[in-house]
């Protein structure tokens, strides 16, 4: 299978995904 | 202006310029200089591997120390470090340090990342110090996938810098 950070798109993409994964988290716990 | 106000500020300020010098030219590598190498004639890409990305190299991890340095400098005056290591989650704490807390540990991620895994595995892939063919190779696929994960980072780590104190936490 071909590394997702060889695509540069992916990479943004899954950086965007990071993100809301983290701003999800921030929210329920504070 | 007091000057308990401007010394944070001060570092603050050389904070965030070093932060685009060395998050600029990361984005340079990825968004540009990487995706153009496989256009550019064989005999024109010694220009590129012997002289731009050596000194963009230069800049881009000096960048990274000057900003990890400032932004340690800055949390000291803020009083907030015991905090911001454990992401501010504690049962006695409020959460409030949380946001800079992840950015901290993902913008230190890669500071590591720029000085123990690409710095090194570039002076491989340039030529800077001996390396066999094979180790040329195996050395430049390490520090672009590594360089991959330094901007898939930036993302998150640009949200939670800026999440602080700026309305979304």
């Amino acid at each position: 299978m071909k590394n997702p950070l060889d695509s540069l798109g992916k990479t943004v993409f899954l950086g965007f995904v990071l993100t809301a994964v983290i701003a999800v988290f921030m929210h329920v716990v504070k | 202006m007091e000057m308990s106000i401007w010394w944070p500020f001060l570092f603050r300020w050389l904070h965030i310029i070093s932060g685009v010098m060395w998050i600029g030219l990361l984005w340079y590598f990825n968004f540009v200089q990487t995706p153009s190498m496989p256009k550019i004639p064989d005999e024109q890409k010694p220009a590129i591997g012997k002289v731009i990305a050596p000194t963009a190299l230069f800049w881009f991890r000096w960048g990274a120390m000057a900003t990890i340095v400032t932004g340690i400098i800055l949390a000291g005056f803020l009083h907030y470090f015991p905090q911001v290591i454990w992401l501010d989650l504690g049962p006695a704490n409020n959460h409030q340090y949380m946001p800079i807390g992840f950015g901290m540990w993902l913008g230190t991620i890669m500071w590591f990342n720029v000085w123990f895994i690409i710095w090194p595995n570039q002076k491989k892939a340039l030529g800077i110090v001996n390396a066999t063919a094979d180790e040329k190779k195996r050395a430049a696929r390490i520090a672009g996938l590594t360089s991959r994960t330094n901007t898939l980072l930036s993302i998150p780590m640009l949200y939670c810098m800026a999440a602080q104190s700026h309305g979304a936490f």
